[in-house]
């Protein structure tokens, strides 16, 4: 490893000059390696921390391992610790050196002061060295009995680590099974704490082979454990109530009191000063709430003014991790917060990442009676001297415009940030007003006035561009200029470097010269040979398209291009809910902050203690050991699907469809094209959207250019084999609540009640018995006539893949509507019918 | 579950870098600080202090110019990572002394033994000043403070009155004093941060204290401490409050809108009279952080008006009052505000009379930072008044594009709150009794009749967010 730079200078033990100090090192090393003169350790406390001080920099200590080891016998405390240090450092990649340290490790295991045989326990444990191991299961049995505590929490981690080191050592030893025991038993904090954490993870690795792993695993969440844990929560440290806190938030009280009664014994766990704990018992109550919408209220409530406290009370760091969290329950219940909003002004002196979530709260928790002081607060941040935070500002105002209050003073606030002149000013502001035109169609005589008067020379960036340019095509018969704008744009056609905005001119002088056809000629003309020409294919093929389109009828393509068109109502959220509802799932985790769940940005085994809780609801479902995968890999792969691209998804869909062709699936499929990408393809998708209503899925694709339907459709699926389903099944109530939560929609549809099926149909009862000779079990229903409501589960015959359905059955107008979740997608379309023809029969004699 | 913890300096150097389950491979540091260092992310200029790279995530906290880094693969709970730096980095002070780069390399051997016992295979075990002692062996090489930029908010202490005990701040607690002999001393610090925003016509838009109580025992035996605070304290506001807040109608009443504690205070009878009761842990910890939105007096009042004086000229009229005792100063003063980028020149004139003490200080400003900088020391109810000229080249709206006017400043032994600890040992208790603070009492559990170990309650008020909008 090449020596660091010399990057600083400083009176420390530590200035690497290459090869030759590390050979003076381990001569000097070697002479007091046997000597035991007196002062002699004091000489080796210098050497040893150089040694340290170049491994700390990366310089490659390893060639005086040999020396290390045998300076380190001695009594001096320091001088061990030093060398365990070290030895830990290289034993990994020098394995044969470290079976020379063993020797002395092992006897240090065995001192007199628990002090050291704590440190040796931990430094031979650290070893990670594969053939070692043997050497490790002694001491590690004997420090799990030691009456010292220090050696006992060594000895509870050293077996996590011997488990990293060889799991089947670790589990042959019964190392799990001690820990167990001092789980429950274990006078002192710390080594419980120790034993929870490195059982979790024993048990979670083991669970994916070792049926009795998940099992045990289950045990700790069972109530005789959380309850002796939580009895104690006060001895432990406050990062081991992080972790009880955490464990508990998974576990499933049987009923409300219960609930109350942990909610009562941690209720001050709010006041901690220790953000974590604060969190970890934030996200206790709300997950225990989550099914009492009252008390779940109550507890937003509650959590409030902690976590503010918690905000401005720790450094810029802490406060943006709870900051991050306050942002979600914020953007989930908006309401609550609404009263708060000064909370989220921004200080001058924050940091800006702290800013723009600010920003997004204020955003959100903008309603009728506080929009007024929120936009007033918000425009004054739009002259800040950050501009990417006054950027964030101007935009935030136009969203609380899209969200419908007092839009009229908000389009005249965004209007005189124009008069500031400042580009990135003007540049955001031309975007909003663009969004705001398409909600807002009424106010287009107002802002087409302004924005006639900016001239497009002085517009860089490309969205900003795109926007005026959009503009000028749509209101073209309202500015006077527009022909001649766009044509001088045109004329420049080689200086616009984004295709974004040459997209838009295309369309633009498309709408113009509908409106003012003599006007825009020329210039249309002189655009589409451009585009043509063009070098980047989606210009190309859009220039192509329109001139094909014009020589083909020009009625048509002024339907096409220019259809009446309506105002967006509610634009696209980015997020889908599912995601939204999979991050609160695991709060106080990073998917928080990154505002992503754990599955996009985490290998599976890393997901912490969340995946704990995904897989659980597989495990008491039964035997199945091959299938426990398929519902894992299900959720990805629908997860996945979230990111592909609509049109993808409905490829692969087709098939598992067989044939069938779904109204809702088809409507979602449409909504989320036109939703990503309103610039560019909103317009002609609308034009496309009457056209094709009346044909299947298919055709979308098809007049997309995609092309889908002449393709060979991919790799045939094998013809699923028709569904049974267990006439036995069972599902605990928690299991089947925890899956509704984790799943996705797969399918949701509404039948038609035969009229026999609503004539008998006078209290649930009746119909349960009904589905359950269908082998659909009911798990809870409710309602009176003429709105029923019930949640079914079946399973399927040969493996235990679960569906899950809520259906609503209104007597009045005969519906049936249904929601299905299921482990295995691809089936659901099948199970549909086989519940709809459950359902029919209902009633029938 | 961390996988790796390391410091870096600020240019970029391991002084300390600690792997503990081997999980994520050792350049990390590299890859974090290049990260770092030229972060480029959603427009923005700074790096979050979570992030994310190749499947690895970043936590670090900025302490006295160092990062301090934990690496993990596993999505934890980033409040508990963010909230352990910045707890190693208390306890490597309380080891220490001081912290800085320097410290940390003479003694990175200590730091080393320490991290080894704070965390085991990635796992928090006790980040406690006081539990760590009986691991640790290693004796802190002292590194000399007095120039250095010290730790947190009680080195404030240090620039103000020289009444104030500065080694205080900077003492190790396992070190002696020369001499040999431990000086039983115990120091608690009000330390509150004010927020506040005025309008363009001096109203307050909105205005919040941010308090800590903070502590830092030097006492051996661990005695049990009551920490009496205002009678007419109260917590919580509007609904939901189970404490009765009727009283603060008339009278100067406190009312914190929310607070919470350290692990060992005991609120046993809080409700009753307000009192406090822990067994303080060696090393700093904060008591008690606690909120307020509650309306106060503002230290400093500003009134800042923008008008333009011809084409090309624009004149500034700032005004700022103190509002506090003359007895009191305030130091460390900034003055500042932006300016519009087309600002050519600016003077500054001193309205005549304003002022009568020599108080302005250095006067300068910088037109490439677009800032009028202003220095002073600054005693109590006084006003300053100031007129800058402005020579700007061609108009825009200037209004629009200068300002705010933000402030900040110390003010030791003043709290805006009137949060008070009360101590009745008038003995060797500092405090001055001029001040709206008044000690109640501070007591000791003594252990004999001449066990009298020094008190230090000291106040002092800061300006976190101090804005003036024009």
């Amino acid at each position: 490893m090449a020596p660091p730079a010399q990057s600083h200078r400083s009176p420390s033990p530590s200035q690497p000059s290459g090869k030759s100090e590390v050979s003076d090192l381990k001569s000097q090393l070697r002479q007091f390696a046997g000597s035991r003169a007196p002062g002699v350790d004091d000489s080796k406390r210098e050497l040893f921390k150089k040694v340290i001080s170049f491994m700390t920099i990366g310089i490659d200590m390893s060639s005086v391992f040999g020396e290390m080891v045998m300076c380190s016998v001695t009594p001096d405390i320091v001088l061990k610790k030093m060398c365990y240090l070290y030895v830990g450092n290289y034993a990994k990649v020098n394995p044969d050196l470290a079976l020379l340290t063993i020797n002395f490790l092992q006897r240090d295991c065995k001192d007199e002061d628990p002090m050291i045989r704590g440190l040796a326990l931990r430094s031979l444990c650290s070893l990670r060295v594969a053939n070692l191991v043997e050497y490790l299961v002694g001491p590690l049995g004997s420090g799990l009995k030691d009456n010292n505590s220090y050696v006992r929490t060594v000895a509870v981690m050293g077996v996590l680590k011997l488990y990293h080191i060889s799991a089947s050592t670790c589990v042959d030893a019964d190392f799990p099974s001690v820990l167990k025991h001092l789980l429950l038993n274990d006078p002192d904090t710390q080594v419980v704490a120790n034993c929870l954490s490195a059982l979790q993870e024993i048990w979670s690795s083991e669970a994916t082979n070792s049926e009795e792993a998940s099992r045990d695993r289950e045990t700790l969440l069972s109530k005789p454990v959380v309850y002796y844990l939580l009895n104690r929560i006060k001895e432990f440290s406050e990062w081991a109530q992080c972790l009880v806190l955490e464990l508990v938030s998974k576990y499933v009280p049987s009923d409300s009191s219960e609930i109350f009664d942990i909610m009562n014994l941690l209720e001050d766990r709010l006041q901690h000063a220790n953000g974590a704990v604060v969190l970890a018992t934030t996200k206790l109550f709300l997950q225990l709430t989550l099914s009492m919408t009252d008390v779940h209220q109550q507890v937003y409530e509650r959590i409030k003014a902690p976590l503010l406290t918690l905000v401005s009370s720790g450094s810029p760091e802490q406060s943006y991790a709870v900051l991050s969290h306050l942002h979600l329950l914020v953007m989930r219940a908006p309401f609550i917060f609404a009263s708060d909003y000064k909370h989220f002004y921004c200080q001058y002196n924050e940091p800006s990442y702290v800013k723009k979530l600010k920003l997004e709260m204020l955003t959100a928790v903008a309603n009728e009676s506080n929009t007024y002081e929120i936009v007033t607060e918000l425009c004054e941040y739009a002259a800040n001297v950050d501009i990417p935070i006054a950027r964030e500002s101007i935009r935030a105002v136009g969203k609380i415009a899209l969200q419908q209050y007092d839009v009229n003073a908000i389009v005249d606030r965004l209007l005189q940030f124009l008069e500031m002149e400042k580009d990135y000013v003007t540049a955001e502001v031309l975007v909003l007003v663009k969004d705001l035109l398409r909600k807002y169609p009424q106010w287009s005589h107002d802002c087409i006035a302004v924005v006639g008067n900016i001239s497009s020379k002085n517009i860089q960036e490309p969205k900003a561009k795109a926007a005026l340019i959009w503009m000028l095509g749509e209101y073209s018969q309202d500015m006077q200029d527009a022909p001649y704008i766009l044509e001088s744009v045109i004329e420049n056609w080689d200086d616009e470097h984004s295709a974004e905005v040459r997209l838009h001119l295309l369309t633009a002088v498309m709408k113009c010269f509908f409106k003012r056809p003599p006007e825009t000629q020329k210039a249309l003309g002189a655009a589409l040979a451009a585009g043509i020409a063009d070098f980047h294919q989606d210009v190309h093929d859009r220039a192509l398209f329109y001139y094909r389109l014009l020589q083909h009828n020009v009625t048509v393509a002024e339907h096409v291009v220019n259809p009446p068109k309506q105002a967006v109502s509610v634009f696209a959220d980015t997020q889908s809910s599912e995601v939204k509802d999979r991050i609160f799932d695991e709060f106080n985790s990073l998917s928080v902050v990154y505002q992503k769940p754990s599955y996009m940005f985490t290998d599976k085994e890393h997901r912490g203690p969340f995946e704990f809780s995904d897989e659980l609801g597989n495990l008491s479902i039964g035997t199945e050991s091959a299938d426990t995968g398929v519902p894992g890999h299900r959720v990805e792969a629908n997860d996945k699907d979230l990111l592909l691209s609509t049109s993808e998804k409905e490829e692969t869909r087709v098939p598992t469809n067989s044939g069938a062709y779904s109204a809702p699936s088809y409507d979602s499929a449409l909504v989320s094209i036109a939703a990503p990408q309103p610039q560019s393809d909103l317009l002609s998708i609308n034009t496309l959207a009457p056209v094709i209503a009346s044909q299947s899925g298919f055709a979308i694709d098809d007049l997309l250019g995609l092309g889908v339907s002449e393709t060979p459709a991919p790799a045939p699926a094998p013809s699923p084999p028709p569904l049974k389903l267990n006439p036995k099944a069972a599902l605990e109530p928690s299991m089947f609540q925890q899956k509704w939560r984790q799943l996705p929609i797969s399918l949701s549809q509404e039948y038609s009640m035969s009229p026999q099926g609503v004539g008998a149909l006078t209290t649930p009862q009746v119909l349960l018995q009904h589905m359950q000779n269908n082998s659909i079990q009911c798990i809870a229903s409710g309602g009176q006539s003429p709105n029923f409501k019930f949640f079914f589960f079946a399973q399927k015959a040969e493996e235990s893949s679960t569906f899950l359905v809520e259906c609503k059955i209104s007597t009045a107008n005969s519906k049936a509507e249904i929601k299905i979740k299921a482990d295995d997608q691809s089936a659901s379309q099948e199970f549909s019918s086989l519940f709809q023809s459950a359902l029919s029969k209902f009633g029938s004699p | 579950m961390i996988s790796q913890f390391f410091v870096l300096s600020q240019r970029g150097d391991n002084i300390v870098f600690r792997d503990y389950r081997g999980e994520v491979k050792k350049e990390t540091a590299e890859i974090f600080f290049r990260k770092v260092k030229f972060w480029k992310e959603d427009g923005q200029e700074e790096a979050p202090p979570v992030f994310n790279v190749d499947g690895v995530n970043y936590f670090h906290v900025k302490v006295v110019g160092l990062l301090f880094v934990a690496t993990t693969r596993v999505n934890v709970s980033p409040s508990l990572v963010l909230e352990l730096l910045q707890r190693i980095a208390r306890v490597i002070k309380d080891y220490l002394g001081v912290l800085n780069e320097d410290s940390l390399r003479r003694n990175f051997v200590l730091v080393y033994e320490l991290l080894d016992e704070v965390i085991d295979f990635g796992y928090v075990q006790t980040t406690s000043t006081e539990v760590l002692k009986s691991y640790v062996f290693n004796e802190p090489i002292v590194v000399e403070g007095s120039h250095l930029s010290p730790l947190g908010p009680a080195g404030l202490f240090m620039q103000g009155t020289k009444r104030m005990p500065g080694t205080a701040v900077t003492k190790s607690v396992v070190a002696n004093d020369p001499g040999g002999r431990k000086r039983e001393e115990i120091f608690v610090d009000i330390i509150e941060k004010i927020s506040i925003t005025f309008s363009s016509s001096g109203y307050i838009l909105t205005s919040e204290i941010d308090g800590t109580i903070q502590m830092k025992s030097y006492l051996t035996g661990n005695p049990e401490i009551r920490l009496a605070l205002n009678d007419d304290l109260s917590i919580g506001r509007g609904g939901g409050s189970v404490y009765d807040y009727r009283s603060s109608l008339g009278s100067g009443a406190v009312i914190l809108d929310d607070c919470n504690f350290h692990e060992s205070v005991r609120l046993d009878s809080f409700e009753a009279d307000k009192t406090l009761t822990l067994v303080p842990p060696d090393g700093e910890f904060p008591v008690m952080n606690y909120r307020m939105t509650q309306e106060f007096k503002p230290p400093f009042r500003i009134n800042a008006l923008i008008e333009e004086a011809g084409a090309l000229k624009a004149e500034v009229i700032l005004k700022v009052y103190a509002e506090f005792p003359s007895n009191i100063s305030a130091n460390t003063i900034v003055v500042q505000m932006p300016l519009p980028n087309y600002t050519m020149r600016a003077s500054f004139e001193l309205e005549p009379g304003a002022v009568a003490q020599n108080c302005w200080g250095i006067r300068t400003y910088t037109t490439s930072q677009a800032n009028i900088f202003t220095r002073i020391t600054w005693y109590g109810d006084v006003i300053g008044l100031n007129r800058a000229a402005l020579n700007i080249s061609l108009g825009g709206n200037i209004t629009k594009e200068s300002g705010p006017v933000s402030m900040t400043f110390t003010i030791p032994m003043y709290n805006a709150s009137k949060l008070q600890v009360t101590n009745p040992h008038k003995g060797n208790v500092y405090s001055t009794t001029e001040l709206p603070i008044e000690v109640k009492y501070l007591q000791i559990a003594k252990k004999s009749g001449t066990y009298n170990p020094y008190r230090w309650v000291r106040y002092v008020t800061l300006a976190n967010s101090y804005v003036a909008r024009l």
